[in-house]
């Protein structure tokens, strides 16, 4: 699995920092998504599916899956 | 069209928490009335709310001529309503909302857990030491989120009478157009001179990180007074609501509220359970609302540009194609996909905090209160359906 993030789309909600701590967080100064682990390790999975699921400016793409 | 049903719709008395039954039985695509006679298109379904909300054929821009507008008083103002998160598109609407982001951020508003469980025990702690029985929305679902917005805004607690009369009158389906802009303009004048003191002297609050930004020429003085008064007005009442009716809910499934009584000690389900009551009660009922820039088809139907299109959120929370038995509360079902935030790029503001507080009170309360039960009948409970979100007048409690 490879998170493919489009930063400019984000509007900064933060679930992804909330279901998936391990592998997103978010800048202080905006609140925009960085991505801590674009290749998460398989217990990860789930959640990422699921920040990238719900993400409301569907800004996550995840590759190889 | 002149069958189009007249909306937002009333709820069945029978079962208060479903969305009203007319919704389910719309079309995908369909059409209903609003206040001014005009009939926007009606879209429901789980699946098109999640395509449309992000398509950029889909303007906010409630200045354009045929927004439908959600009262005759929010029509009334709109001219007159600088560019906010509220009602600007991508890309502006990014930059805009970047500049407010921050206070809700998940790490900021989890760093605020502790304070949050602070002030609901001590909520609790006044309640249990007073009367019994005890008006809940008033000893925990209206101070709550009041004592944490204004904690965080940097607003004295002690005006809260005054913000929470105001901002009712501000946003009520009920107010005449001349006095809600009384009570906004009088709200407007108070964070006004909060926001001017903060600027001279800056403390630790989101009031005074906006006073910095417009010192700094990134926002301007006005903006920033709209936005913190968005921020006072949507940071209470909503919260609230969810409170007192999720407690209703919970005490109506007695089934639900064991389970949760036996889980509290697990964050991720009472997590989902915060987030399947979002779900259940999707007490935002009077649709969010965009306007079409570019035609639209959609199931063999077209929009054109310029018509406009409300999306009811409680429809898609009850679409039987995303979620099964939508009319069961079900703390264990998965239910984030919900769109009691509404869904695309102006999906809720202070969601995270939303979320921590209801975490904190329904993994709580129920444990602290086990004997907590209803005062009243059921069928006694008034209910606040005329704002934009609905809610309780008053839940009569027992323990």
């Amino acid at each position: 699995m490879r998170v493919e993030f489009d930063e400019p789309k984000c509007v900064a909600a933060g679930q992804c920092a909330m279901i998936a701590p391990a592998v997103f967080d978010q800048r202080d100064e905006d609140g925009v998504a960085i991505v801590l682990d674009a290749t998460p390790p398989e217990e990860e999975h789930d959640a990422v599916r699921e920040a990238a699921a719900v993400c409301p400016a569907a800004a996550i793409r995840l590759a190889g899956e | 069209m002149p069958d189009a049903p007249y909306y937002p719709m009333h709820r069945e008395a029978r079962c208060p928490f479903a969305p009203a039954p007319e919704i389910a039985a719309m079309p995908p695509v369909g059409q209903v009335r609003i206040w001014d006679g005009s009939t926007p298109w009606f879209v429901t379904r789980h699946a098109d709310q999640r395509a449309l909300l992000n398509d950029p054929r889909l303007s906010i821009d409630e200045k354009l001529p045929g927004y439908p507008h959600m009262t005759r008083a929010r029509a009334a103002m709109a001219p007159h309503i600088p560019s906010l998160i509220t009602n600007t598109d991508p890309p502006e609407h990014t930059r805009l909302r970047r500049t407010v982001n921050a206070p809700f951020m998940v790490k900021r508003v989890e760093a605020l857990r502790p304070r949050i469980q602070r002030i609901f025990d001590g909520l609790v702690d006044d309640m249990l030491a007073g009367d019994n029985p005890a008006d809940l929305v008033e000893k925990i679902g209206l101070p709550v989120p009041t004592l944490v917005i204004t904690q965080i805004l940097g607003v004295p607690y002690a005006d809260h009478a005054f913000f929470q009369a105001a901002s009712r009158r501000a946003i009520s389906h009920d107010t005449d157009p001349d006095d809600a802009a009384q009570a906004g303009k009088g709200l407007g004048e108070y964070l006004g001179g909060l926001l001017a003191a903060k600027i001279e002297q800056p403390a630790d609050d989101v009031l005074s990180e906006m006073g910095a930004r417009v010192t700094a020429g990134e926002m301007t003085f006005a903006e920033a007074v709209t936005m913190g008064s968005a921020i006072l007005i949507a940071g209470h009442e909503t919260s609230a609501s969810m409170i007192s009716l999720g407690t209703l809910a919970l005490l109506r499934n007695p089934d639900e509220l064991r389970k949760l009584r036996e889980n509290s000690d697990d964050p991720k389900f009472v997590a989902n359970a915060a987030e399947e009551l979002l779900r259940y009660l999707t007490i935002v009922h009077s649709g969010i609302r965009r306007i079409a820039v570019e035609d639209i088809e959609l199931h063999g139907t077209t929009i054109k540009a310029g018509d406009g299109v409300i999306f009811d959120l409680a429809g898609a929370n009850y679409d039987p194609a995303e979620f099964a038995e939508p009319d069961r509360l079900d703390l264990s079902r998965p239910a984030r996909q919900h769109h009691a935030f509404g869904y695309g790029s102006h999906q809720c503001l202070g969601q995270s905090l939303a979320r921590v507080e209801l975490q904190v009170i329904y993994g709580t309360l129920y444990r602290r209160i086990p004997t907590l039960a209803l005062a009243v009948p059921f069928e006694e409970v008034e209910f606040a359906m005329e704002g934009v979100a609905y809610g309780l007048t008053s839940l009569p409690v027992t323990w």
